[in-house]
């Protein structure tokens, strides 16, 4: 018999802490793509809040432990999240010529190299074939550092168009969903009026809900549709292909 | 609504009354629409555009990194052809070199062409404090200077107003009441501005690009009044940001078929004029005398460090069309004359001070404005880079709020702990010192609903 072949889950702290759903969800998808998968324990957060603060030191200090704990583990890390797959990816190198040693720096050239954002994942490696053909129709919402730092752009649609018969364009297709950390609540007034803008071309498309790769775009657009009681329904790409191939709903 | 000085109010406050204007919001979306779409239409007729962005990246490192020698070229070649060049270290030093040209002269009437370099310096105001009388010539830029604003876009300056808003800026120089039709306003206005051309003593524009090798001032213009305020007047004085300046004409070649397409989506524009010299003597037309003012004002510190290529900025404004951020609050919010990300740069590094260093802050690091920019300037490395620098001087609260957060999530137990005690909610967006951290996210937005046990606790236990 062929062994299993290993896969690591880096949840991000978001999912972590308030989207557990998005991190089951991505688990079943690895299990039906044949991995069997683990959690790194001691991984905890990217260090990207500090480091797009500008407090680049206390970012180095969160971003080791969780560098190590990926270190260890020896195997291909899948991140269901754009914007913290970017920060493993290419800020991390930054990061770490800033404050860190040879030793960090090969511990991160080592880790990037096995680090796929989600969609890039189940694209490369063959998404799991899906038993239904969703027939509710969805617009995806791209994030911003997966699009342009790590220009993934095709992978998370095309897998979306395995499961989803029905899929929509929106007007303000890659245009910033007013997040960005920090910035939404430094500037929270300009980042709802970001929001808005965003959500009136998703709306405006008619379908009946929003897919992204990154559970914070998500937090930021599903909080603002429900102060605006907008009659939109919120969901990680993880999520759709989960439902589509098999879970229950 | 006109630019909010920076030492009034935080930007905050500034972003917070901008987005709050229906009409500003509507004239944004609709003029940065056109111009960004405009721009990807004209990006087509280049078989290659990402190519010749590497290469007018690659040429601006060059020129960058011979500065001094190119500047002394071109004034060189300038002098030769009887310009009078002048080399001013600061905007006092530069308004100093043009009121006293004026006051020499007797200049009493000045007409100007769109310089947002004259906008930095205050030179409008200088002028004035010498009783000479400015007339800004390029039709947005007379619009925003009847209804006493500034500029809110470097290449659209009266972007933030709409068609009635500017009717009622030229309402106020006209005997007869004016409609709100654009070809009727700018019949107005051309007729108005003509008798202002022929009556000037001095004519002040900017400089698009000067090329060293021959020693000429390019300005690049669509109504025509940048060659009337150039030529029609006996007295030329030109204000070049010193970074503005290129070696040949083959690399000028280059930025022009990126300039006018960056900026207006036009592959020329109406005018392109080439200046060398004051007018010979067998030619019938053109200034008596031509002045260069070549401005420093802070550039020459940026030369050499991370920010260097911050002057490889050609102001084609791109970056602003690009923007969301730019696109909800518009220009003024910035609080000084460049707007938009290019601005959110060059705000801190010129003016230096605490409110200024701030302005680093308005943009979500979204990378659109990276994107856009037509000589590929990384804008948003840059803003981080700004922000480090912002951080070393943040409020010892704001240190210690980001030193035990880094404390705390550095360790997998006590980062298990602080989801445990559902703090994440709002701490993990704003471990620092921001006061009603939580009021600024639900003023607005719904706060997630947090779980009660963490995916990893829930993970284990599905697993035992």
């Amino acid at each position: 018999m062929q062994p299993v072949p290993e896969v690591s889950l880096f949840p991000t702290c978001i999912v972590d802490a308030v989207k557990p759903e998005i991190g089951f969800a991505t688990a079943h998808i690895l299990e039906r793509m044949g991995y069997a998968v683990a959690v790194p324990d001691a991984a905890t957060c990217c260090g990207q809040p500090a480091w797009n603060a500008g407090h680049a030191e206390a970012a180095a200090e969160v971003a080791r432990t969780t560098l190590e704990a990926l270190a260890e583990t020896g195997q291909e890390i899948v991140v269901p999240a754009g914007s913290c797959a970017t920060m493993i990816r290419v800020f991390w190198r930054e990061l770490f010529e800033l404050h860190g040693d040879a030793e960090d720096r090969e511990l991160v050239a080592n880790v990037a190299a096995r680090t796929f954002e989600l969609s890039e994942f189940m694209d490369a490696r063959g998404a799991p074939n899906g038993d239904i053909d969703d027939p509710e129709s969805v617009v995806y919402h791209r994030s911003c550092h997966m699009q342009r730092e790590l220009d993934i752009v095709e992978q998370p649609e095309a897998v979306l168009d395995t499961y989803i018969a029905d899929r929509r364009r929106s007007a303000s297709e890659g245009r910033c969903c007013g997040f960005g950390g920090m910035f939404s609540i430094k500037l929270p007034e300009a980042s709802v009026a970001m929001a808005d803008e965003v959500l009136d071309s998703l709306a405006a498309t008619g379908a009946a809900r929003v897919v992204s790769c990154d559970a914070s775009c998500l937090m930021q657009l599903e909080g603002r549709a429900a102060r605006r009681g907008m009659d939109l329904a919120f969901v990680h790409l993880a999520e759709v292909a989960d439902r589509a191939t098999g879970s229950p709903t | 609504m006109t630019v909010i000085p920076i030492e009034e109010l935080t930007l905050r406050q500034r972003t917070a009354v901008a987005v709050d204007e229906p009409r500003l919001r509507i004239s944004l979306e609709r003029a940065t629409d056109t111009l960004s779409s405009r721009q990807s239409t004209a990006y087509g007729q280049f078989a290659d555009p990402e190519r010749l962005r590497s290469a007018a990246r690659a040429a601006k490192a060059q020129v960058l990194s011979r500065l001094p020698d190119v500047l002394e070229q071109l004034a060189d070649r300038l002098e030769a052809s009887g310009v009078v060049v002048h080399w001013a270290s600061t905007d006092r030093e530069a308004c100093d070199v043009v009121t006293t040209i004026a006051m020499e002269r007797g200049v009493r009437r000045v007409v100007k062409s769109k310089s947002m370099l004259t906008e930095e310096i205050g030179l409008n105001q200088a002028l004035d404090g010498i009783g000479v009388e400015v007339t800004e010539t390029d039709l947005g830029e007379w619009i925003i200077q009847l209804a006493g604003e500034t500029p809110s876009h470097i290449i659209v300056p009266a972007i933030h107003r709409d068609r009635a808003q500017c009717r009622d800026a030229l309402q106020t120089v006209s005997d007869e009441p004016l409609g709100d039709a654009p070809q009727d306003l700018a019949a107005f206005a051309r007729e108005a501005l003509r008798s202002r051309f022929l009556a000037a003593d001095m004519g002040i524009s900017g400089v698009n690009f000067a090329v060293a090798e021959s020693g000429s001032l390019i300005l690049v213009t669509n109504e025509g009044n940048g060659r009337l305020t150039t030529s029609v007047p006996p007295i030329h004085v030109a204000m070049l940001g010193m970074e503005r300046v290129l070696e040949s004409w083959d690399q000028l070649d280059l930025f022009l078929a990126l300039l006018t397409r960056a900026a207006t989506g036009q592959p020329i524009t109406t005018y392109v004029s080439a200046i060398t010299g004051p007018a010979q003597a067998e030619e019938g037309e053109g200034p008596e005398e031509v002045h260069v003012v070549i401005v420093d004002n802070g550039r020459s510190e940026i030369l050499g460090t991370e920010f260097t290529e911050m002057l490889a900025c050609i102001r084609c404004g791109a970056c602003l069309n690009a923007c969301p951020v730019y696109r909800v609050t518009g220009g003024h919010a910035y609080g000084w004359v460049y707007p938009g990300p290019m601005g959110a740069v060059l705000t801190p590094l010129l003016l230096e001070s605490e409110a200024a260093g701030e302005v680093a802050d308005a943009s979500s690091l979204c990378g659109a404005c990276w994107e856009a920019c037509p000589v590929g300037i990384p804008l948003q490395d840059m803003l981080l880079a700004l922000r480090r620098r912002q951080a070393e001087e943040a409020t010892l609260a704001e240190r210690t709020a980001w030193r035990v957060w880094a404390a705390a999530w550095s360790r997998p137990s006590t980062y298990r702990a602080s989801l445990r005690t559902g703090a994440i909610a709002t701490g993990m967006f704003d471990p620092s010192s921001l006061r009603g951290p939580v009021r600024r996210w639900s003023d607005g937005r719904e706060m997630p609903k947090v779980p009660k046990r963490s995916f990893r606790q829930q993970w284990k236990e599905s697993r035992q």
